[in-house]
């Protein structure tokens, strides 16, 4: 699996088959850009709209590259009756990574917590996420 | 010498394969398990039967020298023995997608009854077990399925939401990465039992490992449940998507907007197809269900709960972790017996039940028995049982609109109520939290939450204003 071809070739003829070929193709290429999306519609027989409007719904998709690493901090009730907010300038103190909020992970015994990639990051706090930040 | 460390999600992230690596590292054979549940321990190492809790890589040695005092013998941990564990029965015991130990401790026997009694007595176990959807809900199942089994159709589908996205519950994660065998024998009895060819597992996009377990899961179980299929599909980031004709607009490759109801997804759902949508804790229930018979099952609970309901204790919680008791547990009994009171030591003040729908409960109200109809006249929900402990430092204001704003990021916009309301909500709020027209504009909040309650399309707008109102009602002197 390499090109956008080779995704729409792969999920041809699968039953509502949009929302695996944007994972796909964010997947390989960071982002469903305009043009990705104009050849979907053409292989899904939608229009460019119906396209833009699932890549728009969801939080998952980006519409632009993103070219530093990603975090994503829970932000969700029991991480902040763990001290998440507390942690939150923690983040914002750099640049470098992308920190974003998810609304949990399903760690919410042992928060505040947070998932880079596919790595999950539980019990964290100022000195532990200012060191998993460096180190992304 | 047996060493088993658990590869859940959670234990993982408290540096459990860093704990098997060293154990490894020191040649010693270790088996990944699914995880007890008991998430303060984690990571949690079992040798033998003993449990050695909070485990660092570099005790590894140590403990195998045995120079490290255990814990005693997990299995008679009392977190463990107060629990009727019968969804969780083989939590901590069995490799996860190991069908030689899916196998060895009931595993398939559901299935192998439904297949011996027909479709008909399957609905029928299923209806006499009392089982309520666990999602939220609280619809019976049986009743659901009688429905799909009975509309004629060429095509059925089986559709498991694990779109679990309430903060404070993680039993559906669990068991997808700890026991997905049970999942997709729930799907395959559910399948037998209606006439459905084709089942989905729903899995959100946040929940990676339970991703690939389910893949591998099923996988290695095709041969089993055929000629019935299961694909996992997986979200893209969006609540609402938990919602179940919102998740099936989301399968069809849609935006994840809500459907207006009727038609029932029970007659008109995937495709436009009958479709059973259940929860994962739902389907879960149903192999026990199968196998110890619907009588057996009912006998757990009170009133009109039958069974058992796995509560997820999370939060600024001592005990954190997975409970799974009869329903009619107090709410009391669950937060301080159980949970020890909050991790950081100071007073409980609030507990959010049924995650960011759910209500915010003071202690003066945790002689509440866990039971659907206790928690609705209470003007509270159980939703999918997770209870989040806050302590006395919280600022319910805040909470108040968090609620508001996390209904208006996750608004899929269909309904005027919730995607306007939520906004609107945010704003008043903040006029109160800044001390503007207080009473005035506490009296819009509660006309605008009467309004997101009766005239929103699904749960995220009607049940919003729960957290809100209880907020305002148990806590007023931080709105003043």
């Amino acid at each position: 699996m390499g090109s956008l071809a080779d995704i729409l070739a792969e999920h041809a003829g699968r039953e509502g088959a949009l929302l695996p070929i944007l994972h796909d193709v964010q997947k390989i290429y960071g982002h469903v850009s305009e043009d990705a999306m104009r050849e979907i519609a053409h292989a899904l027989n939608l229009t460019r709209a119906e396209v833009y409007g699932v890549v728009s719904f969801y939080h998952d998709f980006r519409t632009e590259a993103e070219t530093r690493p990603v975090l994503k901090l829970c932000r969700a009730e029991a991480c902040k009756a763990r001290g998440v907010e507390a942690l939150v300038s923690v983040a914002e103190d750099q640049t470098r990574v992308k920190v974003e909020p998810v609304y949990c992970l399903g760690l919410c015994s042992v928060g505040p917590a947070a998932l880079v990639g596919k790595t999950v990051h539980a019990r964290l706090d100022s000195t532990r996420l200012t060191a998993l930040l460096a180190n992304l | 010498m047996k060493i088993r460390v658990s590869d859940d999600a959670l234990a993982i992230a408290c540096g459990a394969d860093t704990v098997a690596e060293a154990f490894a590292r020191s040649g010693a054979a270790v088996e990944r398990v699914s995880s007890w549940g008991m998430h303060w321990l984690e990571p949690l190492v079992d040798i033998d039967g003993l449990g050695y809790a909070n485990v660092t890589a570099d005790q590894v040695v140590a403990i195998l020298a045995g120079e490290v005092e255990s814990i005693g013998l997990i299995a008679e941990h009392p977190f463990l023995t107060r629990q009727t564990r019968l969804t969780f029965a083989r939590a901590g015991k069995t490799r996860p997608t190991s069908l030689d130990d899916y196998y060895a401790n009931e595993g398939w026997l559901g299935l192998a009854k439904a297949r011996a009694i027909g479709a008909e007595a399957t609905v029928e176990e299923v209806l006499a077990s009392g089982l309520r959807g666990r999602g939220g809900a609280g619809f019976p199942a049986g009743i659901k399925w009688k429905t799909v089994a009975s509309a004629p159709a060429d095509t059925k589908y089986i559709v498991c939401n694990a779109d679990e996205g309430d903060s404070a519950t993680f039993a559906d994660r669990m068991i997808m990465e700890g026991d997905p065998f049970m999942l997709i024998e729930g799907m395959a009895i559910a399948a037998l039992a209606v006439g459905a060819n084709k089942g989905y597992v729903y899995i959100r996009s946040e929940y990676p490992h339970a991703i690939a377990k389910m893949e591998a899961a099923i996988a290695a179980s095709a041969h089993l449940i055929a000629p019935f299929v299961v694909e996992v599909r997986v979200g893209a980031g969006a609540y609402v998507c938990g919602e179940e004709t919102s998740l099936l607009n989301s399968l069809e490759g849609k935006r994840g907007e809500v459907r207006a109801k009727p038609p029932l997804p029970a007659l008109e759902g995937l495709f436009g197809k009958p479709t059973v949508v259940n929860n994962v804790l739902t389907l879960a229930a149903v192999p026990w269900i199968l196998t110890h018979g619907g009588e057996a099952y009912a006998s757990f609970g009170m009133g009109r709960s039958k069974g058992t309901m796995p509560v997820q204790l999370a939060g600024n919680v001592k005990y954190g972790g997975l409970f799974e008791v009869g329903f009619g547990i107090t709410l009391g009994e669950l937060v301080n017996d159980i949970g020890g009171g909050t991790a950081s030591g100071r007073p409980v003040r609030c507990v959010q039940v049924g995650g960011p729908l759910g209500a915010y409960i003071p202690p003066s109200r945790f002689d509440l028995p866990f039971d659907y109809e206790a928690f609705a006249e209470a003007d509270a929900l159980i939703g999918h049982a997770g209870i989040t402990v806050f302590d006395d430092t919280v600022d319910m204001a805040q909470m108040a609109r968090f609620a508001m704003e996390f209904c208006a990021v996750e608004s899929c916009g269909k309904c005027t109520p919730c995607r306007l309301g939520s906004t609107r909500g945010v704003e008043t709020l903040d006029q109160i939290i800044a001390g503007k027209n207080v009473e005035a504009n506490l009296a819009l909040l509660t006309d605008l939450s009467e309004t997101m309650k009766f005239g929103s399309l699904c749960a995220l707008g009607g049940f919003t204003p729960y957290p809100v109102m209880s907020a305002i009602t148990h806590f007023p002197e931080d709105f003043r």
